[in-house]
């Protein structure tokens, strides 16, 4: 009786809020656009599949898609390498200091992501600090802002806190004395790493790679920002679809691609999670 | 450890990456000219605009509520989902309860915005309810995002205390109610305050998922901020930035700071 009283009012939230749009979405995808409010034609009254054919018909759908892939992949492979030797450097500080050097990794998230976002179009831009540093070295400027190398920069910049603290949580509970005995058994401090750190750390690679790629695809604000118009990922061709040409059923299709293209990784995840 | 000097050489420039931005960011703010590159001098002309910029005043009030309001209720809801998570073994279909909270942690914006706002204009035709979009749907549409991360954090703090305590107080003879209210809920007291604290800076932050599921009359201060970042980046926006900082670092250093007096009083308590 206890239970029911805990769980029902979750289980209605949870079917009304995110099992139920997932639904309508789907539904709404074999619609057509019309005028008028709402601006589609009613759920399922005559589905057709114009939407999906578009999505496959028209590359520029499928380069977005890709874009994004290849976006999100580089982004979480920098997060990886950046992200990696920090945890690992605050999973080894002494106790006292970690939630303090946890704490300065989480401080500017909390900060406001829009605006840390334009800090970067301040550093990137033309005239910008970058490229004056480069300047006052004698270097040529870089051509940054607008381009790909923006947008990996600005992603990788956000979701760096998603990689380091899922890592961080992995690190922090394996055993120093696993290294050690690697130690006095002659290893080196690399080999030591590669054989025992680093395949123990691995649940924790998984869930910082997948925290960040997958709602890197979708991205819509960094590359509108920082990627120019040249950028058309998933995320801004659905935006522009819905807010610009005002397409819902379109929008909802794109979606529904979107959503089944992410199920595997998601998938895989929890296979592993497991 | 001589290896330590490359981990930490690693560590500083993480933390550079992370900061140097946001120490232009505050220096910039200060700068009496409107060029962000060429600092002249120090003036708080920017403050002073910022003080007198009606929207941006009104749009911070308005995230604030809704921030407020929903991180109220992902807190309620994620408290019960995650104690279900932890403490009930096995219910029917517990599988996809999970799914469905650990999905949302990963979704894209654009997905999680465009379902919403699909469900609200379907529910308005079906129900009549909720009526036209505002400030109502975005706190609705956050409490379904924060949920998830708040229900992530009480049960891994369930999980980690474990049921010895509860346990010990039902031997004692309290009934399950009573050792929920005096045990469960206080060590769950700092997982509450953070995962609060996360709801509300999720809402506070969020900008796609508030411009979908918004309606006229109702903007956001990330809504508004990016209107303005479409015409170019002002010094005016880097002054925000500076006061969002400091507001931040003061109320999460105190919070650091309390912590760490509660840990050596309970390490006292214990030697």
């Amino acid at each position: 009786m206890n239970r029911t009283v805990i769980l029902l009012p979750v289980w209605l939230w949870l079917l009304v809020f995110v099992a139920l749009p997932v639904l309508i979405v789907a539904a709404l995808s074999f619609s057509t656009a019309v005028e008028g409010v709402p601006p589609f034609t009613p759920l399922l009254h005559d589905p057709d599949l114009s939407n999906y054919q578009t999505l496959t018909a028209d590359t520029y759908y499928l380069d977005a898609g890709l874009k994004s892939l290849l976006v999100a992949g580089v982004s979480s492979v920098l997060c990886l390498l950046i992200g990696y030797p920090m945890a690992l450097a605050i999973a080894r500080a002494p106790e006292r200091w970690r939630s303090g050097l946890l704490l300065l990794v989480m401080l500017p998230f909390w900060t406001g992501f829009l605006l840390r976002v334009t800090a970067w179009i301040g550093l990137l831009r033309d005239e910008g600090w970058i490229n004056l540093a480069l300047q006052a070295v004698g270097l040529p400027p870089l051509k940054l802002l607008y381009t790909t190398t923006a947008m990996y920069i600005g992603i990788t910049y956000a979701y760096l806190p998603f990689m380091i603290l899922p890592l961080y949580a992995r690190l922090s509970r394996r055993d120093p004395l696993l290294e050690e005995a690697a130690a006095d058994l002659g290893a080196s401090p690399w080999t030591a790493f590669r054989t025992v750190t680093l395949p123990l750390s691995l649940p924790g690679v998984a869930a910082g790679l997948a925290l960040v790629f997958i709602p890197a695809v979708g991205e819509y604000v960094i590359p509108e920002l920082l990627g120019g118009p040249g950028a058309q990922t998933i995320g801004r061709a659905l935006w522009n679809e819905f807010f610009a040409n005002r397409d819902w059923p379109m929008a909802s299709a794109l979606a529904n691609a979107l959503l089944l293209a992410l199920l595997i990784p998601m998938v895989l995840l929890r296979a592993r999670a497991r | 450890m001589r290896r330590g000097w490359f981990l930490t050489a690693c560590l500083l420039a993480g933390y550079a990456f992370l900061y140097v931005p946001i120490v232009l960011l505050v220096a910039t703010s200060f700068n009496p000219s409107r060029l962000t590159t060429v600092l002249t001098g120090f003036s708080l002309r920017w403050y002073a605009a910022l003080w007198q910029d009606d929207k941006l005043i009104e749009s911070a009030g308005l995230s604030l509520r809704i921030a407020a309001l929903s991180a109220t209720g992902a807190t309620i809801l994620g408290t019960l989902a995650g104690y279900a998570l932890a403490r009930f073994e096995r219910f029917r279909f517990r599988r996809t309860f999970a799914s469905l909270i650990s999905a949302r942690l990963v979704l894209p914006d654009v997905l999680v915005g465009l379902s919403l706002l699909l469900l609200f204009v379907q529910m308005e035709q079906v129900l009549g309810w909720p009526q036209g979009r505002g400030a109502l749907t975005i706190t609705l549409a956050h409490i379904s995002v924060s949920l998830s991360y708040v229900a992530v954090v009480v049960e891994a703090r369930l999980a980690d205390a474990g049921t010895d305590l509860e346990e010990a107080a039902m031997d004692l003879g309290a009934s399950p109610a009573k050792a929920f209210l005096l045990i469960t809920l206080p060590l769950l007291g700092p997982a509450l305050l953070s995962g609060w604290l996360l709801a509300f800076t999720l809402s506070l932050d969020d900008l796609v998922v508030a411009t979908f599921t918004s309606g006229p009359g109702a903007s956001t201060l990330p809504m508004v901020v990016f209107s303005a970042l479409r015409l170019g980046v002002t010094p005016e926006l880097n002054a925000l930035a500076t006061l969002i900082l400091l507001v931040v670092s003061v109320a999460l250093g105190g919070a650091w700071l309390v912590q760490q007096k509660a840990a050596v009083v309970r390490a006292r308590e214990r030697a």
